[in-house]
């Protein structure tokens, strides 16, 4: 399948040579956009023709949201132009942008969820008889254009009890229901699992058969390979090139940081020490299913599996976030008694959550506070905190991890992922953990940054750490652990080593026995 | 906050000290009495009551939540002073404590509802809104309750040095209570945290329920502490004291920048706020504008206020 594309995506570009005269669908000429302190994005170029996929590359803070903002109206440019057919358009509004076609997926969806999925795709312009709501047209309107796209989603079905492959979907249904003639899709598979991906763009390949410009932004490059036919890439708001989706993936990593990244996981593997964390089985009625295992000092432990295997409710069960039926956790050696995150924090346990927005920082506060969460306790006496050495372990906390914050009294918000993430991970060295629950360690974050999280990585295994990693990212499951567990419907199907592991080993135990833990 | 701030920020993250300091030069400018030790003692007066209820619920709405039932709690924490001491005759002290006791522990009750009893805050403390109030009348029969000793009546009309009056003085009190609280215990800082992030703080191993316990309490204990001041400074135990003032004691703490959604905030700003309705109320009163067109520029205040406070944080 994936060499079919190929070719294609060669012959589109010899294609577009010869069209000049035709106007492509959109152009975006010379575009700049300055934030006080920075020129976000600088003398920009991007087109798009009818029925292709662009991706757009880029590290966190390259200038990707911000490019593709000025298309859903939220920024405007201030130098440049952006043109629709060839005519210069000025997409002042969100609405503007709808009325020209053009709709933009979020990775945070904006889905109400109490409302069903016909409701939601027509958000704001149900169609009405007399002033009230159509309810038949609108449930069979939205039906087909679930259709359309061949999803199987009940129209009826609140949004709250769909899982995040379907929620996308249905933001697909409904840019479809706006005519949409330019779909903007924001890492839309940062939280898919394989399958499901797969799904995606299959509905993706239909839409470039409708001719539907498709505007794609991943951080993963083997998907720019399967999806796209340009990619344009971006490094620190300027256009560093265009060049066909078939480009070497190296090729493409060196566009984007500006130097080659010879080794994307480069595990070294300590000496592994006592068992730090050993699990037996756990149950957790529905959820999770007699899981025992171990992890050592000096080891990266990888769960692989597809999303819903339960592998994010084991890590919270493990660290006491959500409840357990029975089952037993140790942590060097000692039986833990309760099932509580703080009785968790003082065994050692530091849990850092796939979802860092929600979970993992207090957004409003600053890097200092934030590194400070877990461990205030360690600088209070009498019930007051002694700030100045909360300060002090915070700033040398900084610099250990090398986290690129203009002080320490920033707020965190206003930093990278990559280096918020640091944040997290700085936060339990803080509490002294030893075991280190890492659920999706480098979800949305670019990939310089990914590499300096997994040397952060080989360091604290290093010094004695073993971590437990959760990922979706395939590459990285395999090349960061040492031992990988793989879990399908909420048990351990299998256990590889780094060195029997593979990405068809590990799918097969992943589909395991899948289908029958659905009912 | 910070150790090393510019001054540059100072400025830009003193927005209502700025609307304070406007406020007052156009009042100088307007009436000739308002820069006059004597009016401005009396404003801090009148404020005195209300910024004290403001400070209690910044702990509250720093950590996220909100506290609605603080004037019913004042009127609740009066009148058990009130009848401790003019019906039991009870020892002053022994009063004092039981209707301080009174606050807090009408605070501790709210808190309780919202972690054991999963309510959200706005409709515990609605509730206490109305039990409070409903208590300090069963308690009264209904009527004010009267006479307060003397050595309370003298909190109400005292002054220290001859010219700070007493009111203004326990109100500064409380004021660096609540600095020292935020800024520097283990329960101000987690308030900051689980208004900022609450899964996360849990997360992080913080007793997130033990802590909202504390809020709530220390919420009520300020309601406490508020009703035996208004009880002096009206020198009678009115179970109707305090009939709206939540109202007061929010505005102030949003003027005074802090966000309704929790993690940001502090007690200058709050008592700030306090001060630019004091101001206002004050000078409006200079100017003889009618009471019912204060309810009104009052309100707009309000909304001028928060709206520009939102816009300078946009725009950072």
């Amino acid at each position: 399948m994936g060499c079919g594309k190929l070719e294609i995506a060669g012959g589109g570009i010899a294609r577009w040579g010869r069209n000049e005269v035709v106007s492509p669908l959109l152009e975006m000429r010379g575009i700049t956009k300055r934030f006080p302190g920075v020129t976000a994005l600088d003398g920009v170029d991007f087109e798009l023709e009818k029925g292709e996929v662009h991706v757009i590359l880029g590290e966190n803070g390259a200038g990707k949201s911000t490019l593709i903002k000025m298309l859903s109206g939220a920024y405007h440019p201030d130098e440049g132009e952006i043109l629709l057919d060839g005519q210069r358009v000025d997409i002042s509004s969100a609405a503007v942008a709808q009325s020209k076609g053009i709709s933009t997926i979020y990775q945070e969806f904006n889905l109400v969820p109490q409302l069903t999925v016909a409701e939601n795709i027509f958000l704001g312009r149900q169609p009405r008889r007399f002033g009230i709501v159509d309810r038949r047209k609108m449930r069979d309107e939205a039906h087909e254009l679930l259709e359309r796209i061949k999803v199987r989603v009940d129209p009826d079905a609140p949004v709250s009890t769909l899982g995040v492959a379907q929620r996308q979907m249905v933001e697909i249904a409904k840019a479809l229901s706006l005519d949409a003639r330019i779909l903007i899709m924001d890492e839309p598979t940062a939280s898919l699992s394989g399958q499901e991906v797969d799904r995606l763009f299959e509905i993706v390949r239909g839409l470039k058969e409708e001719e539907v410009g498709v505007i794609f932004i991943s951080h993963h490059l083997e998907e720019v390979t399967e999806i796209g036919d340009r990619v344009t890439v971006l490094r620190d708001g300027k256009m560093v090139g265009q060049v066909p989706a078939t480009t070497d993936h190296q090729e493409l990593v060196r566009m984007m940081v500006g130097r080659s990244i010879e080794d994307q996981f480069p595990r070294r593997r300590p000496e592994v020490g006592e068992v730090l964390l050993e699990v037996t089985e756990l149950l957790r009625e529905g959820v999770l299913e007699d899981i025992s295992f171990q992890v050592r000092a000096g080891e990266v432990v990888g769960i692989a599996g597809i999303v819903g295997a339960g592998r994010t409710e084991l890590a919270r069960a493990i660290f006491g976030a959500d409840p357990l039926d029975s089952g037993e956790v140790w942590v060097e050696g000692r039986r833990m008694e309760r099932f509580d995150p703080r009785e968790a924090k003082h065994r050692g346990i530091g849990f850092i959550t796939e979802d860092r927005q929600g979970q993992g920082i207090v957004p409003p506060l600053s890097v200092a506070e934030n590194l400070a969460l877990a461990s205030l306790g360690r600088y209070t006496s009498a019930g007051f905190v002694n700030r100045k050495e909360q300060r002090s372990r915070a700033q040398k906390m900084i610099e250990e991890l090398q986290i690129r914050t203009p002080s320490p009294e920033q707020e965190i918000r206003y930093l990278s992922g990559g280096n918020q993430q640091k944040v997290v991970i700085g936060k339990w060295l803080l509490a002294d953990s030893k075991v280190l629950i890492m659920d999706e360690p480098t979800r949305g974050i670019d990939v310089g940054a990914k590499v300096e999280i997994y040397e952060l990585m080989n360091e604290l295994t290093e010094e004695g750490a073993g971590i437990l990693m959760i990922s979706s990212d395939l590459p990285e499951v395999l090349g960061m652990s040492d031992r990988i567990l793989v879990m399908a419907g909420g048990r351990i199907t299998g256990e590889l080593s780094r060195e029997e592991a593979s990405q068809e080993k590990v799918m097969t135990l992943a589909t395991q026995g899948s289908e029958a833990a659905v009912g | 906050m910070a150790e090393r701030i510019k001054p540059r920020e100072i400025l830009s993250r003193s927005g209502p000290l700025w609307g304070l300091i406007i406020l007052c030069v156009v009042m100088t400018i307007l009436s000739p009495y308002f820069l006059t030790f004597n009016n401005l003692f009396n404003v801090g007066t009148q404020i005195a009551v209300i910024a004290i209820l403001a400070l209690g619920q910044t702990f509250v709405i720093v950590s996220g939540g909100i506290d609605l039932s603080v004037g019913s709690v004042l009127g609740l924490a009066g009148i058990v002073f009130g009848w401790a001491s003019v019906v039991a005759n009870l020892p002053l002290l022994v009063a004092l404590a039981l209707g301080i006791g009174a606050g807090a522990l009408a605070g501790l009750t709210n808190g309780l509802l919202i972690t054991l009893g999963n309510l959200p805050p706005f409709i515990a403390t609605l509730a206490m809104l109305s039990a409070a109030r409903g208590l300090a009348l069963v308690i009264s029969g209904g009527v004010p309750l009267n006479p307060i000793p003397g050595a309370i009546l003298s909190l109400g009309s005292g002054d220290l040095f001859g010219f700070v009056p007493l009111p203004v003085v326990l109100m500064l009190f409380m004021w660096a209570l609540t600095i020292g609280i935020l800024r520097s215990t283990y329960a101000g800082r987690c308030m900051y945290a689980i208004g900022g992030n609450e899964e996360a703080s849990r997360l992080s191993g913080i007793n997130v329920s033990r802590q909202k316990l504390i809020v709530y309490t220390l919420s009520g204990l300020f309601a406490g502490i508020a009703g035996i001041l208004l009880t002096a400074r009206l020198a009678s135990a009115d179970p109707q004291a305090g009939f709206t003032y939540e109202l007061d004691a929010i505005a102030s703490v949003v003027i005074g920048g802090a966000s309704l959604s929790g993690g940001v905030g502090n007690a200058s700003g709050t008592l700030i706020g306090a001060l630019i309705l004091g101001v206002l109320r004050n000078g409006l009163n200079l100017l003889n504008v009618s009471a019912f067109w204060q309810q009104v520029i009052i309100g707009a205040v309000i909304a001028l206020a928060v709206m520009t406070d939102t816009l300078r944080r946009k725009k950072r």
